[in-house]
């Protein structure tokens, strides 16, 4: 992805997962690195554990529209392994899927009424696309560096190794985000998160 | 310097770069940030009003005595406001008037759609529109500088794309503007709108509306950008940003103010190229203009009346038309995607209405639902809600359905806010006018639903002083209701009692079922996750019937029954204990037993609870 111009992101997860926050940081790492960004996301209602997704934009030249299209995103970074596959179709052909190995059961699951998608899925549906699925262990990671809600700077950190950006804009973009207690473990989360992802 | 704001940050911005000096509106998604933003810049008075079309008359007020004011609302909290917003546009004021109506397409969190600028067009007002964040501070800034050059209120209208995305804005300082008068006005003729005055006051502003439309005509928020003549595009608000992505290569003529039109400016690019699109999310309202100006062009005949647009929605409707689009559109995927479970929003883990839901879906009674989080009891498996129209419309409908003589008895629920917010007049009626519903205060704190802002009950303002507390029971006394009773609404067996005693009556009846937002930063401190107790659990399944996101299926299966055992979420039980008092096994230990359990276990087992969270 070294020579291209510009990038679109969707966060997707789950209501109370942290997505506003990564949005927001990718959108300010973006516009740091001299793009033009836009950064688009819903709140109210959908909030209270329903699905949720944001939408950030980088371009060199000029972003227009908020909102990627269909099959437009070169990366789809997803806190919820089913999230994973409900904007699946969001993915551009090639692109990257980065998903957090973390199952959140819907109510209509733990109810009976559904049930809940194996990981054979992830693989198959993405194959479809040629696309390239980055499975993080967020959770645990997150754990590792001090706290779980630690999970939404694990995978900032693992996105951040597809893109052609020193590490050093992450950091100053991140560090000026978060609380200046839990700067240290704020480290360690991304960098592990940045550790997790094998380049081809 | 730059920064990344959302629209509703680049409007706060704007009002107060612009010198606004006070503030005023009811929390409503897309539009709340505003207001929350706003309130933390110096030198500007804001405040959560009860209610839309009073915060409409509070800046009304303050623009009549000479300072900047804005009131901001969601698209329905203009239908609210009408009235003001009409007699405002009436009389005008002495300094600028903004009134900011943040509409919803695809109602991410609305009980309807509609298009307001049909609402400036109805009240005469001109109405103008941005497509991004910059736009959004400079037209709030314009907006103040037009209301006082025409004076008239202006209407800036968002929508909820323009509202939630963030975009790069230019920063600048406040331009600190004089209060315009010493004194109130004393100035009947213009601001005391008995018939007489009001009909000398409508032909002035007819005349000012067409003044406006001349001014338009020059005015820097409506551009030409004239690129191939082939297609031609009109548009407005975010729509722009569409046109731009998916027909880069069409002139478009991007109006910044979408009521009046600039007709002249219309006709010129209508001339100027060879097929005239109109681009509007929602109503034709641009369509019809340039329609009755007798031009021809297509707008809906193409692109959806309902819902929102996207890149996608608007690639394939202009693709299908066989406009000029960048890329062809992505046919549907062939990904194989299995059947997926939903995922609705849910009442949260510790929600104090759930108890309430319990009860009332247990005795299948039909309940009139209200605006708010407790909206979500109409979900499975409670399935407690029946009705659910707009902000305090609960109490009237359960009112008439009783008086129409239907055989159930009515009950209606509602949150403290929506109660301040609409509510009251219509429990007054309930008193006033006697009919036998039980009305439930579902008061827990604070306005959750939009995201923890005061009211009247919580003692504090919106920027943080401390307040009177409306007491609901004196209140609903006061309107000479005499059955009112309040409950925890986390003790089941209180809730049942209460609700019992207030059926026996034949009368208006009020139960007030309090408890705070679990998710309340202070309340969070409190959380003690409970656990099920395997060797009790017999996978009976009561404790799933409440709808708890906490509450899970076990692996583990009842040697007996067959069936799953529960298991709780340790993570988003907050302890509320209503499952637990529900569990005809006691096989959930209450807050007390797992403290004490975890008294006498070593510390390395013991469950880590939400302290610190």
């Amino acid at each position: 992805m070294s020579d291209q111009k510009s990038f679109s992101f969707v966060l997707v997860g789950v209501g109370g997962q942290g997505t506003l926050l990564a949005s927001n940081i990718l959108a300010e790492v973006g516009l740091a690195a001299g793009y033009d960004v836009k950064k688009s996301e819903v709140h109210g209602m959908a909030q209270r554990g329903g699905s949720v997704a944001s939408h950030v934009r980088w371009d060199a030249e000029k972003v227009f529209s908020p909102l990627v299209g269909l099959g437009e995103a070169d990366i789809l970074l997803s806190f919820e392994k089913m999230e994973a596959l409900r904007f699946s179709e969001f993915l551009r052909r090639g692109g990257t899927a980065v998903v957090n190995d973390q199952a959140i059961v819907p109510v209509t699951v733990s109810s009976g009424s559904a049930v809940y998608p194996g990981d054979e899925h992830l693989q198959r549906v993405f194959g479809a696309l040629d696309a390239t699925v980055v499975m993080v262990p967020g959770e645990k990671l997150a754990l590792e560096a001090g706290t779980v809600k630690a999970a939404n700077v694990v995978l900032l950190g693992a996105v951040s190794r597809l893109l052609p950006l020193p590490e050093a804009t992450w950091w100053e973009c991140l560090a000026q985000r978060v609380p200046k207690k839990f700067l240290d473990l704020n480290r360690v989360a991304f960098a592990s998160g940045r550790a997790a992802v094998q380049l081809k | 310097m730059k920064r990344v704001l959302s629209g509703n940050e680049a409007i706060a911005r704007g009002a107060w770069e612009a010198g606004v000096h006070v503030a005023a509106a009811y929390p409503g998604t897309p539009s709340t940030e505003i207001l929350e933003e706003l309130s933390r810049f110096p030198h500007v008075y804001c405040e959560w009003s009860t209610n839309e079309k009073v915060a409409v008359d509070v800046a009304v007020g303050a623009a009549y005595a000479g300072r900047r004011a804005i009131a901001c609302m969601k698209h329905v909290g203009l239908n609210v406001a009408a009235d003001s917003f009409f007699y405002a546009s009436f009389t005008g004021a002495e300094a600028g008037l903004v009134v900011v109506s943040a509409d919803d397409p695809a109602m991410h969190s609305s009980q309807n759609e509609q298009d307001n600028r049909r609402f400036a067009q109805f009240t005469r007002v001109p109405c103008l529109e941005p497509s991004d964040s910059q736009e959004c501070k400079d037209f709030t800034i314009a907006a103040f500088d037009l209301s006082e050059k025409f004076d008239t209120p202006v209407l800036l209208r968002t929508t909820t794309r323009t509202n939630h995305s963030s975009t790069p804005v230019e920063l600048g300082e406040r331009n600190d503007v004089a209060p315009k008068r010493e004194k109130f006005p004393r100035d009947p003729a213009k601001y005391v709108m008995i018939p007489a005055n009001a009909r000398k006051r409508h032909p002035v502003v007819e005349q000012r509306l067409r003044d406006i439309a001349a001014w338009a005509e020059k005015a820097p928020v409506n551009r030409i950008e004239w690129r191939n003549r082939n297609v031609g595009v009109v548009t407005a608000g975010i729509a722009y940003q569409y046109a731009r992505e998916v027909l880069p290569t069409a002139s478009v003529l991007k109006l910044g103010m979408v009521n009046p039109v600039p007709e002249q400016l219309i006709r010129t690019f209508a001339a100027g190229v060879k097929r005239l699109i109109v681009l509007e999310e929602l109503d034709p309202v641009l369509e019809e203009h340039i329609r009755l100006l007798g031009i021809s062009c297509e707008g809906k005949s193409i692109f959806p009346l309902c819902g929102e647009f996207d890149p996608t929605v608007v690639r394939r409707a202009a693709s299908g038309a066989g406009l000029p689009v960048d890329r062809p559109p992505v046919p549907a995927a062939a990904l194989g995607l299995p059947e997926l479970p939903a995922r609705p929003p849910v009442l949260c883990a510790g929600c104090p209405h759930r108890g309430v839901f319990q009860l009332l879906s247990k005795k299948k009674v039909p309940v009139t639902g209200d605006i708010g989080c407790y909206t979500l009891g109409l979900l499975p498996p409670l399935s407690a809600i029946h009705t659910c129209g707009c902000m305090g419309a609960g109490i009237g409908v359960a009112h008439g359905a009783a008086k129409a003589g239907i055989g159930e008895r009515m009950v209606a629920v509602i949150g403290d806010s929506t109660f301040y917010h609409t509510g009251l007049p219509a429990l007054a009626n309930v008193a006033y006018n006697n009919s036998n519903i039980l009305t439930i205060i579902l008061d827990n704190r604070i306005t959750a639903m939009t995201g923890h802002q005061q009211n009247p009950g919580t003692g504090l303002t919106l920027q943080h002083e401390s307040a009177e507390v409306i007491e609901l029971e004196p209140l609903v006394r006061a309107l000479g209701i005499h059955h009112v009773v309040t409950v925890d609404a986390y003790d089941v067996d209180g809730l049942e009692t209460a609700y019992r005693e207030l059926m026996a009556h034949n009368e208006p009846a009020v139960l007030v079922a309090r408890r705070e937002c679990a998710l309340l930063p202070e309340i969070r401190k409190r959380w003690v996750p409970l656990e099920v107790v395997e060797e009790k659990c017999t996978g009976c399944a009561i404790c799933f019937r409440i709808g708890c996101p906490a509450i899970l299926k076990s692996d583990e299966i009842d040697a007996k029954s067959g069936k799953p055992l529960a298991l709780i979420d340790g993570d988003l039980c907050t302890g509320c204990e209503v499952c637990a008092q529900l569990c005809p096994h006691d096989a959930i230990l209450t807050r007390d037993q797992v403290r004490e359990a975890q008294e006498h276990q070593p510390a390395s087992c013991s469950t880590p609870t939400s302290e610190g969270n």
